[in-house]
Formats: C-alpha cells, sequence, structure tokens
C-alpha cells in the first residue's frame, strides 16, 4: 500500500431521505497531509467528515484508514478524533478533565496520563487555565482545549469541522497560524472542512473542492485556483469573469481558440474536453488582465482587447475596473506599483487596452443554475 | 434603600406575605404545639412538654416512619430510572412524535387523581384482570391479594408521580447537546460511558428537581396508602391524619408532622446548599473574556 492511499473513501454514498448528501464519493488523503474539503453548506463536506469519525455510517462504499476497513466499526473504536465546531467541551468536566477524558477512557496508566496531559498543556498554551471549567474560556481557548482533547489520543487523523467558524476574525487568523504550526508540530494527519476558501488556501497540502456531494476538482491550493477545473470552482474560489462563446479552431495541440461575440478570436488553454463547435464559458480571473491605454505590443501567447472603463474603484492595494467590451462586463484587478501610479491614472469612460496570459483562460462547460447561483 | 431594590421588595411582597402568613406562621405553630401536652377532650393543654416528642420513639411509630421512607425512596428510584429513558428517547424523537409523547405523560392529568387511583383499586381487586393475568401467568397465588400490600402503594405511588419525573428529565435532555455525548463516543467512550459520564452529569439539574418533587411528596402521601395500602400499610400520612381526626390528639398529630418536615427539610436543605456552591462557583468564575 503507497502513503498516497492512507485514508480512503471508496464510492461512498450517503442519502438523508431523497437527498444525496454524499454521492459516490472516492477520495484518497495522504499520510500526514493537510488536506482540506471545501465547499458551500450542504455540499457534503460535513457529512463526509462525520462518515470518517463514524458519526453516519455509509449507505454505499467503504472508508479505509492505513489499509484497515473502518466502515463498521463504531466512533470509539477508530484511530481518529474529531475538532466539533462548537468545540462540544464537557461544561462539567475542567480543562484537564476534559483534556484527559480519553486516556482515561483507554485505562492509560495515570502517570502516562499525567505527562502526557502537561505536554498537551504546554502545546496549546493552556496551562494557567487548566483548572477552569469551559465557560470560563474565551471562544479562542476552548479551541485550543478542543485540539488538545483530541491529539492527546494521538489519533491517526484529526477530524476538523469549520473549527475556526465560531471566532471572530482576529482569532480566526491567529488560530490559522496555530493550527499550521500544530500541524507541523504533531505531524498527523489532518482532515478540514471548511467553507472559507481562506483557510482552505492558506492551510491546506491539498483541496477537494465539493459540490452537491460530488467533488469538482481535487488539487494543492494554487493548482485549484489557476487551473479550475469547472465553472463551479472558477467562481466559488477566487473571482472571475465567465465569456460565453464558442470553439472555433485548435491551431495548436494544447490551445484553442474561442469565438466570442465582439472579441477578436481569442486564444485560451485546451483542456481537451472540449470539441469544435461546443458553447463553452471562457473563466478569466480579474488579476489576469494588463489594463493599459496604449494598445500594448500583440503577440501570439497573449489575447488583445479594446475596451471601455465603466466603473473605477480605488482599494489601497489595487484597483478594480469595469470594462465594457460589447456588452459583456469584464472585473479587473490592477495592483498598485509606481510603473501605475506615475501615469495618468485610468479613469471613467476611457478607452483601455485589456492583454492577458492565453494560458489564463480556461474554457468551462455551460453552468447549471446551481453553480449559478454561487456568482 | 436604592429604587431598584425597593421595587424588588414591592414585586415579591405579595408572595412573601402569603408564604409568611399562611406557611411560616401554621408552621410554627404546629412545632409549638407539638410542645404542648394533650387533652383528655381533644382539646390542647396548658404548660409545655417533651412527652410527645418522646413517644415518637415508639415502636408502631418507627415501623410507619420506615415504611414512610423506604416506599418513599423506592418510589423516588423507580421514577427516576424510568424518567431517564423516557425523558431522553422523547428529547430524542422528532418533534412531532415528541408532542404526541409530551401530551401522552401528561394526558392522565385530566382526570381526577382519586378516580384514577379507585381505577387501580379496580385492577389490582382479586377480580381484576392484572390481578387475574398474574395469577394465570403463575406470578402469583390465587389467594395472594395485589391490593391492600405495601407493593400496591409503591405501584401507585409510581405511576401518580412519573409524570413529575419525566417532565423536569425531559426538559433537561431537550436542552442537552448531543454533541457531547458525539464527543464522548469520538474520544474512545462505549454508548454506555458518553450516557453515563456525559449525558447524565449534563441533565444533573432535571435529575435533582425529578428527585425533590417526587421524594418530598411522597413522604407526605396520604391518599394513595389509605385506598390501596389496607391495614399493613400505614404511612406517616395517615397516622397524621388518624391523630387529628380519630384521636383528636393534636399534640401527637403536631409532633409527627415536625418529624416528618424535618425529614423533609434536612435533605432538600443539603441538595439545596451543594446546588447553590456549584451555581457561586460558576457565577465566581463566569465569563472573564
Amino acid at each position: 500500500m503507497s502513503e498516497a492511499e492512507f485514508l480512503q473513501f471508496q464510492a461512498v454514498s450517503k442519502q438523508f431521505g431523497p437527498v444525496h448528501a454524499v454521492d459516490q464519493l472516492s477520495l484518497d488523503v495522504k499520510r500526514g497531509e493537510f488536506f482540506s474539503l471545501l465547499g458551500p453548506s450542504g455540499c457534503g463536506k460535513t457529512t463526509l467528515l462525520r462518515l470518517a469519525a463514524g458519526f453516519e455510517r455509509p449507505d454505499h462504499g467503504r472508508v479505509i484508514l492505513d489499509g484497515r476497513d473502518l466502515t463498521a466499526l463504531p466512533p470509539n473504536r477508530r484511530p481518529v478524533n474529531t475538532i466539533f465546531q462548537s468545540y462540544a467541551l464537557f461544561p462539567h468536566l475542567t480543562v484537564r478533565e476534559n483534556i484527559a477524558f480519553g486516556p482515561r477512557t483507554a485505562k492509560w496508566p495515570r502517570t502516562r496520563i499525567a505527562s502526557e496531559l502537561e505536554k498537551m498543556l504546554v502545546l496549546t498554551q493552556m496551562v494557567e487555565h487548566a483548572d477552569k471549567k469551559p465557560d470560563q474560556l474565551s471562544g479562542g481557548q476552548k479551541q485550543r482545549v478542543a485540539i488538545a482533547r483530541a491529539l492527546i489520543n494521538k489519533p491517526q487523523v484529526l477530524l476538523l469541522d469549520e473549527p475556526l467558524a465560531a471566532l471572530d476574525l482576529k482569532l480566526r487568523q491567529r488560530m490559522l497560524i496555530d493550527l499550521d504550526a500544530i500541524h507541523d508540530e504533531v505531524g498527523i494527519t489532518f482532515l478540514y472542512v471548511t467553507h472559507d476558501q481562506g483557510e482552505a488556501m492558506s492551510l491546506s497540502d491539498r483541496i477537494a473542492v465539493m459540490n452537491s456531494g460530488r467533488i469538482e476538482q481535487i488539487g494543492t491550493p494554487s493548482e485549484i485556483y489557476e487551473a479550475p477545473r469547472s465553472s463551479f470552482v472558477a467562481a466559488f474560489i477566487g473571482d472571475t469573469n465567465f465569456l460565453k462563446g464558442t470553439v472555433a479552431e485548435f491551431p495548436e495541440p494544447d490551445y484553442s481558440i474561442v469565438q466570442i461575440d465582439g472579441f477578436p478570436p481569442v486564444r485560451c488553454f485546451n483542456d481537451k474536453r472540449m470539441h469544435l463547435g461546443d458553447l463553452v464559458y471562457l473563466s478569466i480571473r480579474p488579476e489576469k488582465f494588463r489594463i493599459s491605454r496604449e494598445r500594448p505590443d500583440s503577440d501570439p501567447a497573449h489575447n488583445l482587447v479594446h475596451g471601455v472603463v465603466d466603473e473605477v474603484i480605488y482599494l489601497g492595494t489595487h484597483t478594480r475596473y469595469w470594462v465594457r467590451v460589447d456588452g459583456c462586463r469584464i472585473a479587473v484587478f490592477q495592483q498598485h506599483s509606481r510603473f501605475i501610479l506615475d501615469q495618468t491614472p485610468i479613469t471613467w469612460e476611457d478607452d483601455v487596452w485589456l492583454r492577458w496570459h492565453r494560458d489564463d483562460g480556461f474554457m468551462m462547460e455551460r453552468f447549471n443554475a446551481r453553480d449559478e447561483a454561487w456568482r | 434603600m436604592s429604587r431598584r431594590s425597593y421595587r424588588e421588595w414591592l414585586v415579591s411582597f405579595p408572595s412573601v406575605t402569603w408564604l409568611f402568613a399562611f406557611f411560616l406562621v401554621p408552621s410554627a405553630f404546629v412545632l409549638a404545639i407539638a410542645f404542648k401536652p394533650s387533652t383528655p377532650f381533644g382539646g390542647i393543654g396548658t404548660g409545655w412538654t417533651v412527652a410527645t416528642l418522646r413517644s415518637l420513639g415508639n415502636p408502631a411509630y418507627v415501623v410507619v416512619l420506615w415504611r414512610t421512607v423506604w416506599i418513599s425512596l423506592a418510589t423516588t428510584a423507580i421514577c427516576i430510572l424510568l424518567a431517564v429513558p423516557a425523558g431522553y428517547f422523547i428529547a430524542r424523537s422528532a418533534p412531532r412524535l415528541r408532542r404526541v409523547l409530551l401530551l401522552m405523560v401528561i394526558v392522565p392529568f385530566w382526570t381526577s387523581f382519586l378516580i384514577r387511583i379507585f381505577a387501580w383499586k379496580v385492577l389490582l381487586h382479586p377480580d381484576g384482570w392484572i390481578h387475574g393475568l398474574f395469577v394465570a401467568s403463575g406470578l402469583l397465588r390465587a389467594d395472594t391479594p395485589l391490593l391492600y400490600s405495601s407493593g400496591a402503594i409503591l405501584l401507585v405511588m409510581v405511576y401518580t408521580s412519573l409524570p413529575f419525573a419525566i417532565l423536569p428529565v425531559y426538559a433537561a435532555a431537550e436542552k442537552f447537546d448531543f454533541r457531547l455525548t458525539e464527543a464522548a463516543r469520538d474520544l474512545g467512550a462505549s454508548a454506555t460511558r458518553a450516557f453515563l459520564r456525559v449525558f447524565l452529569p449534563g441533565i444533573r439539574r432535571g435529575l435533582v428537581t425529578a428527585l425533590l418533587v417526587v421524594f418530598i411528596p411522597a413522604l407526605g402521601s396520604y391518599v394513595v396508602p389509605d385506598l390501596v395500602g389496607g391495614t399493613g400499610g400505614e404511612m406517616i400520612g395517615n397516622k397524621i391524619a388518624q391523630r387529628t381526626f380519630v384521636d383528636r390528639n393534636l399534640p401527637q398529630a403536631a409532633a409527627l408532622s415536625a418529624g416528618l418536615m424535618l425529614a423533609v427539610l434536612v435533605p432538600l436543605l443539603v441538595v439545596l446548599s451543594l446546588q447553590r456552591r456549584r451555581v457561586q462557583g460558576a457565577l465566581n468564575g463566569g465569563e472573564q473574556q
């Protein structure tokens, strides 16, 4: 068995009434990996986590950990632990007793419990709060107790269910760093559920973007962002422009030309799923454009289109433009640098040129109504 | 007096007055009468005596007191043992089913208390079908009565008290966060351990309430032992009634009442002080952030 198949979901399905929460889903998580399940609420990511924890049994399929079939095991027999969104700390027990719950249940020797407990209190910086009850703790402290309570059991996989959702922004940013440090320190596999692309991007080794009980795309954060495989992924992660066109030509194996109304022929990356004449949506992220008043030199690697500035919003680090091209409105981000600021600023109703690399445009299948909601 | 405490005083004035005039003062009278001698004509004599209180050591009283305590304890224990799974089940059931189940708990109250006890008399009577069922199944000899025994008292007391135990347990279970038992399972606890170590402590308040509202009225019960207990099933309440209405020995009745009151108050104060310490602990340490 290779390290690439540490935690495996094999064609798992879970249905709640008429809803397919998880639908024929297969996924392999590597040992030691920080793996995120990212998607909107109701996409099945939490169900998948609960299937791994054992709170739900799949209708079909198997959950395998390190070659061992967990599917039929109850939660208490699985070498995994969960950080709950609400922390689920036991209110009648102190911090110390909460953390020692797992070891006491497993009947560890007293001395071992005491020493591991101290280690956990130090790791999570909870030493001075060890004898408090959960209702005397702040959100961030509760969070750290929940982490210690799970990690002390030395799980093979730590399951995290939106662990930062209940924290305010500042604390969330700090916990992001803490979580990352803890993952590096303990070196166990993290399966992290979130709807927040920022969290997933900054923490994960790999991300699975989920939608309607299925995986839309698996990849590293930059793969997911830079090369989205579906309109859902492109729209859910970051901002993007969708330009409707038809596949006109395949001049080279890796590139195709898309005909979009009001545009010159547009070159883009050919992902081989499309055929000549297909209706496609070309996804281009706003920061991929270069906006200028003068017509840039044309070259085969870049596309060029002429438009009129519709809207300008100055945002400090960058400016956001809306550029009208034959009825389309294209969002453009331009980072600020001396290079831009030294020029006369581009403003409303200016004639401008947009230039972008052909590798920054991706053809998407027509997106359905469900995806439309995420636009 | 600050404006706020003045207002609070005003609001609590009616209830405090009520309790003082109709509860504390009469209780003091009862306690005082326990120290008075009785007269042969059923009145209260002059002077003070502890002879009446001393007579509580009479073996006949001890037997009744013991029966009162064990039947009350057994009633409470059985009620709580039944109420915990019932409350858990109702709290975990779907909202529609939950309403039906709660209604079923409350429905018996629509029938008069006395009528329900008389109904039990019919059921337990040697000609009743429950008695018949026991005899038919070989659990009971035909000449052994079900009615007029301590067992009958226990059965009917459990029956009448059970809703009072289920409702507070349900109320606590309904507020209980069942993710906590999930967390316990996740940390390696069996279903039983999660239930004992996380669910039961979580509904502690409901259990204490159930305990108090079953145990205290059970100690003072009068109607149930009177109707289904027969001659061998007397409890303190029956003795007090007998001394008051039959023997016209008011000091004796007062002494018994005082004894019962102490039997109720002492455990109650112990439980309450334990609870207060816990509440205060939570308040003192409360939200620091």
